[in-house]
């Protein structure tokens, strides 16, 4: 039993650690630390680190809640610790 | 039907329909009260955080906030959101897995200990009571705008309202009423977006708007005029920044960190009735948030630009009825410095003749675009429904800690059901009273609510929860240190650097260049150190709590 919570929890954490990695590139990667450079490209009106800043970073957030949900339901079926 | 007669009309009408479903929605048991019975629908949870999420700061002061610091605003934007995915991921689907009713019940469990409860129970009362009061204060500035009455008066109407259902509802009455508010601001907020995204850009979307060419056939997109203008007149170019990036990179951590440690946001995912729930429903959160978060920066940029197309340079004799209305509240002011009659307005302070409050650009904006008198009624009942529900979720908060998590978990566990509902209605009614004590008499602090109130979560809970849930390894003495230093050197950075109370300081004396807003980052990085070295130096958890964490982390 309890190897395979481990195992459950392992997996867990590696899609934390891929999903928080996405997090942290779209806000503080594209859109402070490297907002100068992606500043020179441009997607209609937008510079583009400005728009990941104020537009892209937010749409990729709600993205990564709705994949980690999918892959999450997936993981409890595996694992056999869903709800129902 | 003048301006008035219409935001009479449309706030009466949202009035009505937040007294109907109080009645409606009456709690008769604590569970009912503290989290609605656990029995809220993921969809309708995520309005009902979304709600209680934006205040009167989003939905008034924010787009406003953007509009004259540009670039810098996005701080606000990724710190405001990029939270829930934190909350999604590390926090909310193991809390409704521990399945209690407020934030010191877990950390009081978790740690086996009272003192960590307590401690717990303060930081809750201090980050509410912040963040209340300045709701009470923009409930107050709505109303004395928009139906002409004293800002006091207004106060007294919200906290009326407020107390009517929260007193009476509870949790359950809170959620369904924050539902209704949430429709309701929303549709507020996007009106006036959409009808001026169409009339400077032809583009339906405001969130395409902003970044499209404008309605005059030029071809010119609108962020470089916007960016030509602000650099004719002496501005930093609204696209580019002035905060050190250091600065930008802590507030924004610290916004987000603190986001996800809010109580009054963290309890929202009590109410669901799966572990799955609390996952999904943090998405839909974001989803709601985010129509408003995206639109803001739109909103910005419309702003920006429509006012100073318009007053820029305009006779003073000649400004528009709007200009003159604010100009009474004082939100508007302007001095003639060079006596020739116009309105000058420049980046450089000693040739600058007017001053705009960040807080009108959105209330403000329909009337500069000269939309319908009904949009600025709406926007005033919209704005009316951000603070009403941010402060009936505050003050959820504050009844629980009184009634659960210090009469009923320490002064008197053996207390009946009935009694500890009266008590939390007693607690919520009297935190009504004190949240409108502060509206009527702003303190210092409320000036430093951003700062104060999240980064004491940053600082307190989000590491406390996270570590409970994340290392097994730690125990009482390590969390209790660690919320104690990261709450007390949040407190004296910002009583330092923000209030000023051990004398006057300028910027570069803040530690590592980083502002009280932003600090909350430091406190939180203090707070884990602590924890984890205190932890490890002293006796490991027992048994029965090393079980506890290994069971929430899964749902069965």
């Amino acid at each position: 039993m309890s190897k395979k919570f481990d195992s459950y929890w392992r997996r867990n954490k590696r899609y934390l650690f891929i999903l928080l990695s996405i997090w942290f590139l779209v806000s503080f990667g594209f859109g402070i630390f490297f907002v100068d450079e992606l500043n020179t490209i441009r997607i209609g009106g937008f510079k583009l680190g400005f728009w990941f800043a104020q537009q892209g970073s937010i749409y990729v957030f709600v993205a990564l809640i709705f994949i980690y949900v999918k892959l999450m339901n997936k993981l409890d079926k595996e694992y056999e610790v869903n709800e129902d | 039907m003048d301006i008035q007669t219409w935001t009479y009309l449309i706030v009466g009408i949202t009035f009505a329909i937040y007294i109907g479903i109080a009645i409606w929605a009456k709690a008769g048991t604590t569970k009912e009260f503290y989290i609605a019975s656990g029995g809220v629908h993921p969809v309708a949870n995520g309005m009902a955080t979304a709600a209680d999420w934006m205040s009167a700061a989003s939905f008034i002061s924010m787009a406003g906030l953007i509009s004259f610091s540009g670039y810098d605003g996005s701080v606000y934007l990724m710190g405001w959101t990029g939270g829930y995915v934190l909350l999604a991921l590390l926090l909310a689907p193991y809390l409704r897995k521990f399945g209690k009713f407020t934030v010191p019940d877990f950390i009081g469990d978790r740690y086996y200990s009272n003192i960590a409860r307590t401690v717990a129970v303060i930081c809750a009362i201090i980050v509410s009571f912040t963040y209340v009061a300045g709701q009470m204060r923009g409930v107050g500035i709505v109303f004395a705008r928009f139906l002409e009455v004293p800002i006091e008066l207004g106060i007294y109407i919200g906290m009326a309202l407020v107390f009517f259902y929260a007193v009476l509802g509870g949790m359950k009455g809170i959620t369904y009423t924050q539902v209704a508010q949430y429709c309701i601001l929303i549709f507020a907020y996007m009106v006036p977006a959409i009808f001026i995204s169409i009339q400077l850009t032809n583009n339906y979307i405001p969130q395409l708007g902003f970044g499209d060419t404008l309605a005059d056939g030029s071809g010119t997109y609108l962020l470089d005029k916007l960016d030509n203008l602000h650099l004719e007149l002496g501005f930093a170019a609204y696209t580019s920044g002035n905060k050190p990036m250091i600065d930008v990179f802590a507030i924004t951590f610290a916004l987000m960190v603190g986001t996800a440690g809010l109580p009054h946001v963290i309890v929202r995912f009590f109410t669901v009735p799966r572990v799955r729930d609390a996952r999904i429903s943090a998405g839909w959160a974001l989803v709601f948030i985010a129509i408003l978060y995206t639109t803001a920066p739109a909103i910005s940029v419309f702003a920006r630009t429509n006012l100073i197309n318009t007053v820029s340079n305009m006779d003073y004799a000649k400004a528009p009825k709007w200009f003159k209305n604010w100009e009474e509240t004082g939100l508007i002011t302007f001095n003639d410095k060079n006596a020739d009659g116009k309105i000058k307005y420049v980046g450089n302070e000693k040739e600058n003749e007017l001053t705009i409050d960040k807080d009108i650009m959105v209330l403000a904006n329909p009337e500069i675009a000269r939309l319908p008198d009904w949009v600025i009624a709406l926007v005033a009942a919209g704005g009316l429904a951000a603070a009403l529900s941010t402060a009936a979720g505050l003050l959820l908060v504050i009844s629980t800690a009184i009634s659960h998590d210090l009469i009923k978990k320490q002064i008197n566990p053996n207390i009946s059901e009935k009694k500890e509902l009266m008590w939390a209605r007693i607690g919520a009614a009297a935190a009504v009273l004190v949240a409108g004590y502060f509206g009527l008499h702003p303190p210092g602090f409320v000036a430093a609510t951003v700062a104060l109130a999240f980064g004491l979560a940053a600082a307190s809970f989000f590491p406390a929860i996270f570590l409970g849930i994340f290392d097994k390894r730690m125990n009482r003495e390590g969390a209790i240190s660690g919320m104690v230093t990261g709450m007390l050197l949040m407190m004296f950075y910002i009583m330092r650097y923000k209030l000023g109370v051990f004398g006057e300081t300028t910027p570069d004396q803040w530690w590592f260049g980083i502002s009280p807003e932003g600090f909350g980052t430091v406190a939180m990085a203090a707070n884990m150190t602590i924890s984890l070295i205190v932890s490890r130096l002293t006796k490991e958890p027992p048994e029965n709590i090393r079980e506890l964490v290994e069971n929430i982390r899964h749902p069965s």
